[in-house]
């Protein structure tokens, strides 16, 4: 695992060759293991996206595949690895480095009733293209009264990588969450990746997918339902990843594996959390939120997004608007620092939550020092 | 510029409804077997091929047909000024007069199958692909029986069934969407082609460039159909492009010049554009053309353009004037006769807009529709969430 993932697999400037710190942050913990009891098998995020969009080209021909890298190259992160052959150039589309022209004409081929697929090498250049996933995708059905809908995906990794700087690590979740007409998937682990990604490809509208670097090569236990070529999961709910009645902390992509960690960490400190996952930023799984906060009484919020007008604040308004009267303590949010994304180890590591930030913001929502 | 004419026995009521337009009242007979040869007013000017021959051949019903539709479209546009200024139609509102001629030609080379997307200015092609005077009137007034149930306005007008799709509000943004309309197209191996519409002004945008090369790369059967109107809003073209030769600005990629006041030069434009995108990929046909309202209901059009130029391209170049003269240049009907046809457009404008009156708006309910085509029954909410809240279909 470890041998893919330290291979340069990165293009344009997107090599990624430390890992080795994350990785032990993120082995799967024991939580999520008993969520698969009956699990046999493990699976990478890698290949749990590779997979799901083997099996929805195979079922529908008109699923393709686009983007930079996507096809002779393998994809820059391997996820399109295989396809290519499989498919042929006709369904698995090499690009110029054309981010406006390759997404506008993904939707005209969404428009005309294709499913395309289409990769961004990370959505920080989707910038290049917001105007057609906003102006040309999510507006459409509305716009012609419910004449044309537009069933993309728009897919790649979002947020920080490893050092590679502020202009690649960015996480675009609540500027395309806060879109209507949009619908955003946050995969963490490879039962998601397969379940929302295959659920993002059936979809009639509009979705956009938001995968993580990081997570790429982890490895986390798939069922035999999860492994099944019908396997989808529900768009717009989250997972309760653990289950907790002391406080509620909500996450998404890689900051999921970070939330089970520290929730292990405070268990050792007598604090019982339970986890959720949000799966969806948009539809947001509001009530299970609520439902959640209703029992714990209390809230931290977890995002490596910015925090102002972030993926927490929206969570944090739903809860004080829905479920005032059952908060004990001030939520606590979590996310990215105020900052550009600095290059260097030590501030990187500053501009972005980290297990032990979680910790002490729920011991504080608990009102336990230290 | 006639050439040549073979039949004069063309005055014989119709008596089936039959018709390639969009109007089912015709009064006058066409011998389909009479052909008329003429020639295209000027010649064509090619970029990277041989442009087609000017000369044309046509039908009196063709003429008729081009004659009726034009002046329909005509009369909608000069209708839609009125109920803009009656404070009817809101917001934003791109009117075609002047250009009828590039929509008529076309639709005359193409089939319903083929696709055509634009950006604003729309009501016309709209209208040229089989849409009603009553859709497009409803759904300027934000009527339920709009073509887009009023959801879309002036800008937003689509009709899937006849691949239209769409009315666009962001300049160049239609020029990749088209494309992918091609490449959905050669997908699924279809005879079918493209056209792609944008302005002079979008001519510019870097997009138009990037779907060009894939275009290009793909074979896609793309048509980029340039209505160089000559001014980008109140900008001139000059002011605005350093090459306003806009046939020959996709290098690598063939064009033509096209009179885009005479539909005869673009219905042949079209034919031949046609055939060359399904057997060797895009093209771009700059149509020569004129807007005569200003860009949008705010601009009187006269701040950057000579009021002398408007009227001398009315009188010189218009394009229904130009059907009118060779209608008469070869008796297939009366100056009285043609008189009646724009008088019968009027009488159907004011029908339709009457109905469209008639057309309520959209139930409060319909803000939360078509959000998404399946909304898994997810809460949404109005501006204040305890007073307004949805299940979304």
């Amino acid at each position: 695992m470890l041998g893919i993932i330290k291979q340069k697999v990165g293009a344009r400037g997107l090599t990624a060759p430390v890992f080795g710190d994350y990785m032990q942050k993120l082995s799967p913990v024991a939580s999520a293991m008993r969520d698969f009891s009956s699990a046999t098998k493990k699976m990478t995020v890698r290949d749990a996206l590779n997979s799901a969009l083997d099996e929805e080209m195979a079922a529908d021909s008109n699923v393709f595949v686009m983007g930079e890298e996507v096809g002779e190259y393998q994809g820059a992160y391997k996820i399109t690895k295989g396809l290519l052959d499989k498919y042929g150039p006709d369904r698995v589309v090499d690009t110029p480095i054309t981010e406006a022209g390759f997404t506008g004409i993904g939707v005209g081929a969404a428009y005309h009733g294709l499913k395309p697929v289409i990769e961004f090498m990370t959505f920080n250049f989707s910038m290049q293209a917001i105007d057609h996933i906003i102006n040309s995708a999510a507006k459409s059905n509305y716009m012609s009264g419910g004449k044309i809908n537009v069933p993309i995906v728009f897919r790649g990794p979002n947020g920080a990588a490893a050092g590679v700087g502020a202009q690649h690590s960015q996480c675009y979740g609540a500027w395309y969450g806060a879109i209507p007409g949009l619908k955003v998937l946050v995969p963490y682990s490879s039962e998601d990746a397969r379940g929302l990604l295959k659920a993002a490809i059936r979809d009639p509208d509009p979705v956009v997918f938001l995968e993580n670097e990081i997570l790429y090569g982890d490895s986390f236990p798939v069922s035999q339902e999860v492994l099944d070529p019908n396997f989808c999961l529900p768009i717009g709910k989250a997972k309760i990843e653990r289950q907790g009645k002391d406080v509620t902390i909500t996450a998404y992509s890689k900051m999921v594996g970070f939330a089970l960690k520290a929730a292990e960490i405070l268990e050792k400190d007598g604090i019982n959390a339970e986890v959720i996952n949000l799966r969806s930023i948009r539809p947001l799984d509001r009530d299970t939120i609520n439902d959640s906060v209703r029992k714990t009484n209390r809230l931290v919020t977890v995002e490596e997004g910015f925090r102002q007008h972030g993926v927490g604040a929206e969570i944090c308004a739903s809860v004080v608007e829905d479920s005032f009267n059952y908060l004990d303590a001030p939520v606590e949010r979590i996310a990215g620092a105020d900052v550009p994304t600095p290059y260097t180890a030590n501030l990187e590591r500053l501009a972005f939550p980290q297990i032990e930030d979680i910790v002490r913001a729920t011991k504080r929502a608990c009102y336990r020092s230290g | 510029m006639a050439l040549a004419r073979r039949s004069s026995n063309l005055l014989k009521p119709l008596s089936t409804a039959s018709s390639s337009s969009f109007l089912n009242r015709r009064p006058f007979s066409t011998d389909d077997s009479t052909t008329i040869t003429i020639e295209t007013s000027v010649p064509f000017t090619g970029h990277n091929c041989e442009p087609p021959s000017r000369s044309i051949d046509t039908t009196p019903k063709e003429l008729m047909t081009f004659f009726t539709d034009m002046a329909l479209m005509r009369r909608m546009e000069i209708a839609a000024d009125s109920l803009y200024k009656s404070k009817l139609i809101r917001g934003f509102c791109h009117l075609y007069d002047g250009q009828e001629a590039v929509s008529i030609g076309m639709e005359a080379a193409i089939t319903k199958k083929d696709c055509i997307i634009t950006a604003y200015r729309d009501h016309c092609i709209f209208l040229g692909r089989g849409g009603t005077l009553l859709e497009s009137f409803a759904e300027l007034m934000g009527r339920q029986a709009g073509c887009s149930r009023g959801k879309g306005g002036s800008m937003h007008f689509y009709k899937k069934d006849a691949c239209f799709f769409g009315g666009h509000g962001i300049v160049g943004a239609q020029v990749p969407l088209g494309c992918g309309l091609a490449f959905a197209q050669k997908y699924r191996k279809e005879d079918h082609v493209t056209f792609t519409m944008y302005g002079d002004g979008a001519a510019n945008q870097g997009q138009l460039f990037e779907a060009l090369n894939m275009a290009a790369l793909w074979d896609l059967p793309a048509i980029l159909v340039c209505e160089n109107n000559h001014y980008g809003m109140g900008t001139a073209e000059w002011r605005a492009a350093k090459s306003p030769a806009y046939y020959k600005r996709g290098d690598y990629v063939p064009g033509l010049k096209v009179d885009g006041m005479d539909a005869f030069a673009v219905k042949q434009a079209c034919k031949f554009a046609k055939e060359h995108a399904l057997k060797n990929g895009p093209i771009i046909l700059e149509m020569d053309t004129y807007r005569y309202h200003g860009h949008s209901m705010s601009d009187p059009g006269s701040t950057y353009r000579t009021r002398d130029e408007i009227s001398g391209v009315r009188q010189e170049r218009d394009p229904i004037e130009r059907i009118r003269k060779l209608i008469l240049a070869h008796d297939i009907a009366t100056e009285k006769e043609l008189k009646d046809i724009e008088k019968l457009a009027r009488k159907e404008v004011d029908e339709a807009i009457a109905k469209a009156k008639e057309s309520p708006m959209p139930d409060d309910s319909e803000l939360f529709t078509n959000v998404y085509r399946k909304g898994y029954g997810v809460e949404s909410f109005g501006a204040d969430r305890k007073e307004v809240r949805a299940t979304l279909p």
